[in-house]
């Protein structure tokens, strides 16, 4: 599973330039080091959203691989469709190569319109790796809340207005329900531990069942931060315990990072963003502690599924 | 070659499984739902008994049975599907995908009604609601014609000039739960007039990767679907060809309309499905009576046979249009638009009375029918149609 860079950097690329992804988007940086990391052919499904926009403007394409988009929330179907012809094709004797299959789809498409459909497709087994590129927002619509968006962020449908600062809920805990609905390989990865995310993509195309990765995707517009700065915001998020890098493998629990000296304060992960500049603010600060106990929370809970899935 | 003749008494749902099976599609992918379930349960066991090769996926709802059939077809796979009413509503999205794709999906549905009220029974609202979906729709009278219109749809879909889906109906409960007796094929006569699928492009051939549903700006769009608009239009003769084909192999012959003693009728009914058995029998029993009428039955509504149907019609004094679907806030149903819309560019057309009956499977008899023909020699009279009409409704 070695990850060797320079083999890498040889590798031909299979989202190549030319689309028209905002410039510092994450989307393209994940879906470059998903594609790099596999060294058997993909086929891809994408899900309406941005990173499908951009990529494929008729009659430009920037993707290197087959791929297919039908709708918004249905890549899992869809993929899981191109997995059953796949088997079928094998079985009957008309093909005879080893081809892997990876749907990519935002939050949106992934923890809100799409979980029904990505639910069915992981109960039934389909062999595939489905990916969330987590931008925390609807972005291709322009920045509207989604079940990932944490609490007290700034997006168009929860506006930081004067009653209501920000959006109240915290965010639903995909991962865990894509745990619980039996993926075979679930984790948490970040493109700011590259290693990390290729290992992590390896394991999940070589798992013999479906895989369900949630990689966190720095969105420069929709969250009011530097072109420069995707990758930086990145790491901030797993130094400050924001988004813990973890993986369950058979129900088996594994944190990847833990701070040797303790986590960043929260504060240097949001002080960096526009979406959260009014948490910052004294009349706010119950809503910043409402956070900051989200994270903690979800981190002891981390620490004890390690602890009792590893005696 | 006339081929030798099997007889069964099936069922409708069942014979449309047993057309699956014989076609043994590469993927399934279906969710149930009154009255087409039988068709998906059937094909099931043929599955778990290792009847068939195909890959089955039962999946979550009927929005991801179309998404895995795009899939699947985009895959290069022969794909089949079955559904009704609320499922092909819900479908509705995938549907207009999967025809602009260009996605050869084949799939039975057991037509019934739309909530609310809910109502399990026959009506054609699921289909008219997917008539603009850019699918060919074939409607099926009887047992025997669910069974023989699949093994078309197969071909038509798959021809190189179409590549389309194909949608073939039936009325539910009443001829997907009617028994009959049909006459079926060897699997091998299926096969061989089916043929071996062979997609123009797959999403499985790795070495030369294609992309399938990109962006469309303004700069394209509109191109796409007015080549998706021809596809569709170009198909009515390969439609007509594949049913001689089938003719010729099975002494059934199929024309995308059938016209029942039209010939000197001065008064024509238009149906579509079960009802057209129904008319039928009242035309045998007026003509005796020497009254000038005759039936047309639509056997495919989509694309619309527009010439076919003018021709048969053109010479009659009146025509009754009987819709089983409703277009509320309009004055008639679907196919009564279609053929009085198409008429206006003739000087020489009957005079059009619409109908609608048999909403949520309200019965349609030999005594309505009658009462069609009897107002129809009335309208004749006076020279002109009455206001829309309800057959058989309280009110
Ligand atoms: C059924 C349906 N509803 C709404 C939309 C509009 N829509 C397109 S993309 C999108 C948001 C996508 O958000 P996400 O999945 O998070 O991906 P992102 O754009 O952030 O990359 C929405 C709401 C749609 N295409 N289809
Ligand atoms: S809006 Fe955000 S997610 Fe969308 S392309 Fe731009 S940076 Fe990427």
């Amino acid at each position: 599973m070695a990850i060797n860079l320079r083999e890498i950097a040889l590798k031909e690329e299979k989202l190549v330039s030319g689309h028209r992804l905002c410039a510092g988007c994450g989307a393209s940086i994940i879906v470059r080091m998903v594609l790099n990391a596999i060294d058997e052919p993909v086929v891809v499904a994408n899900a309406t959203g941005c990173l499908e926009v951009a990529t494929t403007i008729f009659p430009f394409n920037a993707w290197n691989v087959p791929w297919i988009h039908s709708a918004f929330e249905n890549a899992a179907a869809t993929i899981a469709g191109v997995e059953a012809a796949y088997k079928a094709l094998k079985r009957k004797g008309e093909i005879d190569r080893e081809i892997r299959f990876i749907s990519f789809a935002g939050d949106g498409g992934t923890y809100d319109i799409g979980l029904q459909a990505l639910s069915g497709a992981i109960e039934r087994g389909h062999r595939a790796v489905f990916i969330c590129y987590n931008n925390e927002a609807y972005m291709n619509t322009g920045i509207q809340r989604s079940g990932a968006t944490p609490r007290g962020a700034f997006t168009t449908t929860s506006p930081a207005g004067k009653a209501i600062p920000g959006k109240p809920q915290k965010r639903k805990n995909l991962t865990e329900m894509m745990v619980a609905n039996g993926a075979k390989y679930v984790a948490q990865a970040s493109p700011s531990h590259w290693r990390d995310l290729m290992e992590k993509v390896k394991k999940a195309v070589n798992t013999d069942g479906p895989a369900f990765l949630n990689i966190y995707s720095t969105c420069p517009r929709g969250w009011r931060t530097p072109d420069n700065s995707a990758i930086s915001i990145a790491r901030l998020a797993v130094e400050t315990g924001v988004w813990p890098l973890y993986e369950v493998e058979n129900g088996k629990y594994k944190i990847n990072y833990k701070p040797p000296k303790g986590f960043k304060p929260v504060e240097e992960f949001l002080k960096v963003q526009g979406r959260f500049a009014h948490l910052l603010k004294p009349e706010n600060a119950h809503i910043l502690e409402e956070f900051k106990k989200d994270i903690e929370e979800e981190w002891k809970r981390l620490l004890s599924m390690e602890e009792a899935t590893n005696k | 070659m006339k081929t030798q003749i099997k007889r069964i008494a099936i069922e409708g749902n069942e014979a449309a499984a047993l057309a699956f099976k014989q076609v043994n599609p590469d993927v399934v992918a279906a969710y149930p739902i009154t009255p087409s379930t039988e068709v998906v349960q059937k094909f099931s066991e043929y599955v778990a008994n290792g009847e068939v090769d195909t890959e089955f996926v039962p999946v979550e709802s009927e929005h991801s049975a179309m998404s895995a059939c795009i899939g699947a077809a985009a895959a290069g796979a022969r794909v089949m599907t079955a559904t009704a009413s609320q499922g092909l509503a819900l479908m509705w999205e995938m549907l207009y995908i999967a025809s602009a794709l260009r996605l050869p999906i084949v799939m039975s549905v057991s037509n019934r009604a739309l909530s609310a009220p809910i109502n399990i029974h026959g009506d054609h609202s699921d289909a008219m609601g997917a008539r603009d979906s850019g699918w060919i729709q074939i409607f099926s009278e009887n047992v025997q014609e669910i069974y023989d219109n699949i093994f078309q749809a197969v071909k038509i879909a798959e021809h190189p000039d179409v590549r389309l889906p194909v949608m073939v109906g039936y009325d539910g409960f009443i001829t997907s739960h009617s028994e009959e007796m049909i006459e079926i094929l060897e699997d091998d006569v299926v096969r061989n007039f089916i043929g071996k699928y062979k997609p123009k492009y797959t999403l499985l051939d790795v070495d030369n990767p294609i992309a399938v549903g990109p962006l469309a700006l303004t700069d394209s769009y509109f191109e796409f679907k007015v080549a998706q608009a021809y596809a569709l239009e170009n198909s009515l003769p390969i439609i007509k060809q594949v049913g001689k084909e089938y003719g010729d192999l099975t002494g059934r012959y199929y024309d995308v309309i059938e016209r029942y003693r039209t010939e000197g009728a001065e008064y024509i009914i238009v149906a579509m499905s079960s009802t057209v058995g129904t008319a039928r029998e009242v035309v045998d029993t007026l003509r005796e009576k020497g009254l000038p009428v005759g039936l047309l039955k639509i056997r495919v509504f989509r694309p619309f046979p527009t010439e076919d149907i003018i021709n048969a019609l053109k010479d009659a004094k009146v025509i009754g249009i009987l819709d089983r679907s409703m277009v509320p806030g309009s004055f008639g149903g679907p196919l009564y638009h279609e053929i009085t819309s198409a008429f206006y560019h003739y000087e020489k057309r009957p005079i059009a009375q619409a109908y609608v009956y048999g909403l949520g499977g309200r019965d349609i008899t030999t005594q309505h029918i009658e009462k069609v023909f009897e107002e129809l020699i009335d309208i004749g009279k006076k020279g002109k149609p009455n206001p829309l009409t309800y057959i058989g409704v309280r009110e």
